[in-house]
């Protein structure tokens, strides 16, 4: 169980360092002009996609094309998943075929956990979001951001979030990304603050390691990065709020909110953004928005992932807490 | 398993032998570059960065002009990555100008099998495209693995594989020192033993 990524939980306070600081040398290599890197030549890595995702699959496959590493793409869109295989089938295909790592991402929250954990395959599993449970390299790459916005690109290496205090605003209950950041903002020692209609917040979220507030007007003064979570119509099954322009007008950020936060502070999405309803266009085009830089830095990061647990024969990173849940 | 230092490593060079064979390597590098000209300097990572800064330091002393000088990370380009854990990257810093059209001097602490330069070969070919490279060591132990000598040489030291060659320098271990040792590890055989050092550090 030390070979795999599932959750941002399982990764220790010096895991989470460790990435960030390799992310910041592979971040270098993106500088350069032959942008490639022939550490993992001749391993195979699968990005098996079950759900749609463009941007996070395109991100995991530049990372691992820079790498060297040979890439197959699978969605499960037009193969045998829809003709009924299962992830067990498609699993031991996978294994068949001699692939070292495989970046899932899947509806069923879980699933990862199950693939890595069930015995049906040898490689390394990279979790890319399951359902809405985790998503761990999106809040590594939210931690990195955050790091070089807040405490600087070299001042920031060897160093965590200690002290920060970041809001995340949104729907919490349908958001991997919100899960996952709590996690691993929690362990580099952030505080963090959940900020969503009453509606929109998971049940038990009172024991998670953070506070949790209806009121953004209270919460942004003392905040040094606004995360918004775009609004998931898709998972929306119920009336979690009355319009969406109510919504807006409680928990959208725009110019006015915008200028009640503190001077250096960041305003983050995981992308993509409704423009309009989470953030308007005048804060999303600020210089203070860091939409773009995080989709940049998510290659860096997973670049960093992929390297630490492929690199050498076993992986950097010691899963502590993984033992503990099993 | 890291082979350690025995407690009874002999020094070969202290503090002012140190000094006095980087002075003689810097003017090997004017006269060799006629004046240092175009000289960038590219420390190997930890030891090698601090060498790199001190024969640049030499260098402006000598010619007066300011060495770029920087340091060159070879982890991600090593052939040993599989055989053992991944390991955590040290930093790559390439002065500014780049090192196209520039005569690179690669800088490292010892010099053994070879393959860590074969690396930092590999890892320039990425970054530019130098007018020559060449390469300065503090000590050359001798059992190459590979075809690759260096320009400049400390100092020559013919070790025996059950030997062990440290290098101490102020800014990382407090002192000053190449130490002489013998391998301390218990039950493993010459034969292995080798390949495990080789796997362990390149040129160490």
């Amino acid at each position: 169980m030390k070979r795999h990524l599932i959750s941002a939980a399982d990764l220790t306070r010096d895991d989470a360092v460790l990435i960030l600081d390799t992310a910041e040398e592979m971040a270098r290599v993106a500088d350069r002009p032959i942008k490639k890197l022939p550490t993992l030549r001749g391993r195979t890595v699968v990005n098996l996609f079950f759900e749609d995702s463009t941007r996070t699959r395109i991100s995991f496959e530049a990372a691992e094309k820079r790498l060297s590493a040979d890439v197959i793409n699978f969605a499960a869109k037009g193969s045998s998943v829809s003709k009924g295989e299962s992830l067990k089938d498609t699993a031991q295909t996978l294994e068949a075929m001699g692939v070292d790592a495989v970046v899932i991402r899947h509806g069923a929250s879980g699933a990862p956990y199950r693939l890595a954990t069930s015995g049906w395959i040898d490689a390394a599993v990279v979790n890319a979001g399951d359902g809405t449970h985790q998503h761990p390299t999106q809040a590594l790459l939210d931690a990195f951001t955050m790091r070089r916005r807040l405490v600087g690109r070299d001042a920031g290496l060897g160093q965590d979030l200690a002290g920060r205090r970041i809001t995340i605003v949104g729907d919490i209950l349908h958001s991997r990304v919100a899960r996952s950041n709590v996690d691993l903002l929690h362990t580099l020692g952030a505080d963090v603050t959940l900020v969503a209609p009453p509606t929109l917040l998971p049940v038990g979220v009172g024991h998670w390691p953070c506070e949790v507030s209806y009121d953004l007007d209270a919460a942004l003064p003392k905040s040094d990065a606004v995360m918004l979570l775009r609004v998931q119509r898709e998972r929306m099954n119920a009336a979690f709020f009355p319009t969406e322009r109510e919504y807006s007008r409680r928990y959208g950020l725009d110019g006015d909110r915008m200028a009640k936060m503190p001077e250096h502070a960041i305003v983050m999405h995981p992308g993509p953004m409704v423009r309009g309803m989470e953030i308007t266009a005048e804060v999303a085009d600020s210089g203070r928005c860091t939409a773009i830089e995080q989709v940049a830095n998510g290659v860096h990061t997973r670049m960093a992932v992929l390297y630490l647990l492929l690199g050498g024969n076993e992986p950097a990173v010691t899963h502590a807490r993984t033992e503990e849940t099993k | 398993m890291d082979a350690e230092v025995s407690d009874a490593a002999r020094p070969v060079l202290e503090g002012p032998d140190i000094a006095r064979v980087l002075t003689r390597i810097a003017h090997e590098i004017v006269e060799r570059a006629k004046g240092a000209d175009d000289v960038v300097l590219l420390g190997i990572p930890t030891r090698g960065v601090f060498l790199a800064d001190r024969l640049a330091a030499k260098l402006a002393a000598i010619t007066g002009r300011t060495i770029p000088v920087g340091s060159l990370d070879i982890t991600m380009y090593r052939d040993d990555l599989r055989l053992r854990p991944a390991r955590a990257l040290a930093r790559t810093d390439i002065p500014a100008d780049g090192i196209d059209g520039r005569l690179v001097v690669l800088v490292d602490d010892v010099l053994f099998s070879g393959r860590t330069i074969r690396a930092a070969l590999d890892a320039l070919n990425d970054i530019g495209r130098p007018r020559a490279v060449q390469l300065a060591v503090l000590v050359d132990r001798g059992h190459r693995e590979l075809p690759i000598r260096a320009d400049y040489v400390g100092k020559n030291l013919p070790t025996s594989l059950r030997e062990t060659v440290k290098v101490q320098l102020d800014e990382e271990d407090g002192r000053d020192a190449v130490l002489l040792g013998e391998r301390r590890e218990a039950g493993v055989p010459a034969a292995e033993g080798r390949r495990n050092e080789t796997a362990r550090s390149g040129e160490r």
